[in-house]
C-alpha cells in the first residue's frame, strides 16, 4: 500500500530529532494542541486555544500580523542593503546609487524596503484606527494601547531616521526641517538638536547616528515592544472579536 | 508582616532594621550610579571637538561685489548686499526651518524653496511662516583688504561696512 504524504509527516513527527526539537508527543486532543502551542518560543506568545473568528479572514485583514509581515520584510531587506551601504558622507549617495544601478537585485531590495516602509507606517496607522473605533483599547486591553502607541512612536522614529540614510538632497532638508522642529522644545530644544545630529548642522555624526538609531537601537526596540503587544493580547484574554462584554473578559 | 513585627519588637518601637537600611543604602547606591550614569551618558553623547566648518566665511575682495548688488554665497549659506550705505551680509537660513533660501534677482527678493517665506534685501520678512526676519551677520575688512563674515554672530540691523 502506498503512504500517503500525511503518513510520511507523522512519521517524521514521530523520529528522535523532531522529538528532541519539539517537545509535544505526537497525537491529537486539546492538550496536545496547547502544548504544542505553549511549548514554542515564537508561538508561546499566542494564546494556547483561540476563537475560530480571530483566526478568519476578515475585512481588516489582519492589520497588526500585516504590520508585523512588513516590519518582518524591512528587517530582512535592511539587513542586505546594509551590506553594501556605508554610512559616511564621501559614500552614502554614492552607495545608494550603487544599490539602483550596479548591485544585482539591489534595485529591488532597496524598493522593497522603501514601499514596505511606506506599508508600515500606514497599516500602523490603520491597525490603531481599526483597534480605536472597534473598541479594543477598553479594559482589559487599556495597556496594549500604550505599548501600541510606544510602537507607532517607535515606527515614525524608524521611518524619520531611515529617511536621511540616502544623503540626497531630500533627506539633508527633510532632516534639517526635522530637526529644527525639535529644537522648538521649549529649554532643552537646542540641546535635543544637538545630541540628536551630534553637532550643530546635519553632518556626518548625525548620518552616523541615524544609521545606528536606524539599524541598531530602534529595531531592537521595536522587536522588544512587539513581543510585549503580542503577548499581552493573550494575558488580556486574545484578540478582540467583540464578542462577549469587557467586563466578562477581564476576568478570564 | 504583622507576624514578623511580633517577632522583632525592635521593629515595633520604630527603629529600622538592619535589613531595611542595608535595602535602602543598596538603593541610594543604585541612585547616585543611575545619575552618573545619566551624566556621563549626556557628555559621552555631546561631542567636544566638531569637524564643522569654520564659522568665519571668506567672500573675497569688496569689488568683487557690484553697487546696488545681492550676491548668494550658497556654501557658505549667506548673502553679501553691496547697499548704496555700505556692505553688509544677511545669513541665507531660513529662520523658519532651516532650509536654505535663494535669491530671486526678477522678483528682488530672497524666498524659501520649503514653506514659502519671502523676504526683502534687508531681510525682513514679507511673506510666509518665517517667525524673525533673516539675521544680519557681523562683516569686517581682514588686513589683507578681504570682506570677512562670522556665521555665528547676529548683529542688530542696519550696521554696513564701508571700505
Amino acid at each position: 500500500m502506498a503512504k500517503t504524504v500525511e503518513s510520511y509527516w507523522n512519521d517524521l513527527r514521530e523520529t528522535r530529532a523532531w522529538r528532541s526539537i519539539f517537545r509535544g508527543a505526537p497525537g491529537a486532543g486539546n492538550l496536545h494542541s496547547a502544548l504544542a502551542v505553549q511549548q514554542n518560543v515564537f508561538l508561546h506568545l499566542a494564546s494556547v486555544k483561540m476563537r475560530r473568528k480571530s483566526l478568519a479572514f476578515s475585512a481588516t485583514w489582519y492589520l497588526g500580523t500585516l504590520t508585523l509581515a512588513t516590519f518582518m520584510i524591512l528587517v530582512g531587506t535592511g539587513v542586505l542593503l546594509m551590506l553594501y551601504y556605508h554610512p559616511s558622507v564621501p559614500q552614502a549617495y554614492a552607495d545608494m546609487k550603487d544599490l539602483e544601478f550596479v548591485v544585482s537585485a539591489g534595485l529591488f531590495l532597496r524598493n522593497l524596503h522603501r514601499w514596505s516602509a511606506h506599508a508600515m507606517v500606514l497599516l500602523v496607522f490603520a491597525h490603531m484606527f481599526k483597534v480605536f473605533y472597534r473598541g479594543a483599547y477598553r479594559p482589559p486591553r487599556e495597556f496594549n494601547w500604550v505599548i501600541g502607541v510606544i510602537l507607532l512612536l517607535v515606527t515614525l522614529f524608524l521611518s524619520y531616521t531611515g529617511y536621511l540614510l540616502p544623503w540626497d538632497q531630500l533627506a539633508f532638508w527633510a532632516i534639517t526641517v526635522g530637526s529644527n522642529l525639535i529644537s522648538a522644545v521649549p529649554l532643552l530644544g537646542q540641546k535635543i538638536r544637538f545630541l540628536m545630529l551630534g553637532g550643530n548642522t546635519v553632518n556626518a555624526n548625525a548620518l552616523l547616528r541615524f544609521y545606528v538609531l536606524h539599524c541598531v537601537i530602534l529595531p531592537f526596540a521595536a522587536i522588544l515592544f512587539i513581543a510585549i503587544h503580542f503577548w499581552r493580547i493573550r494575558k488580556d484574554g486574545g484578540l478582540h472579536t467583540g464578542i462577549g462584554d469587557s467586563a466578562k473578559e477581564s476576568h478570564g | 508582616m504583622s507576624k514578623q513585627k511580633e517577632d522583632m519588637p525592635r521593629e515595633q518601637a520604630g527603629e529600622v532594621s538592619r535589613r531595611e537600611s542595608f535595602v535602602k543604602l543598596g538603593l541610594g547606591s543604585l541612585a547616585v550610579a543611575g545619575c552618573g550614569a545619566a551624566v556621563f551618558g549626556y557628555e559621552f553623547l555631546s561631542p567636544n571637538v566638531l569637524y564643522e566648518p569654520s564659522p568665519i566665511a571668506n567672500v573675497g575682495k569688496p569689488d568683487r561685489f557690484p553697487q546696488d548688488s545681492l550676491t548668494a554665497d550658497t556654501g557658505s549659506g549667506i548673502y553679501i548686499v553691496h547697499a548704496a550705505e555700505g556692505f553688509y551680509a544677511l545669513s541665507a537660513t531660513c529662520t523658519h526651518l532651516g532650509c536654505l533660501t535663494a535669491w530671486k534677482p526678477e522678483l528682488g527678493i530672497i524666498a524659501c524653496p520649503c514653506h514659502g517665506s519671502k523676504f526683502n534685501r534687508q531681510g525682513t520678512k514679507v511673506d510666509g511662516p518665517a517667525p524673525k526676519p533673516l539675521p544680519w551677520l557681523k562683516v569686517w575688512l581682514s588686513d589683507e583688504g578681504d570682506l570677512l563674515v562670522d556665521r555665528s554672530t547676529v548683529i542688530p540691523p542696519n550696521q554696513y561696512v564701508r571700505t
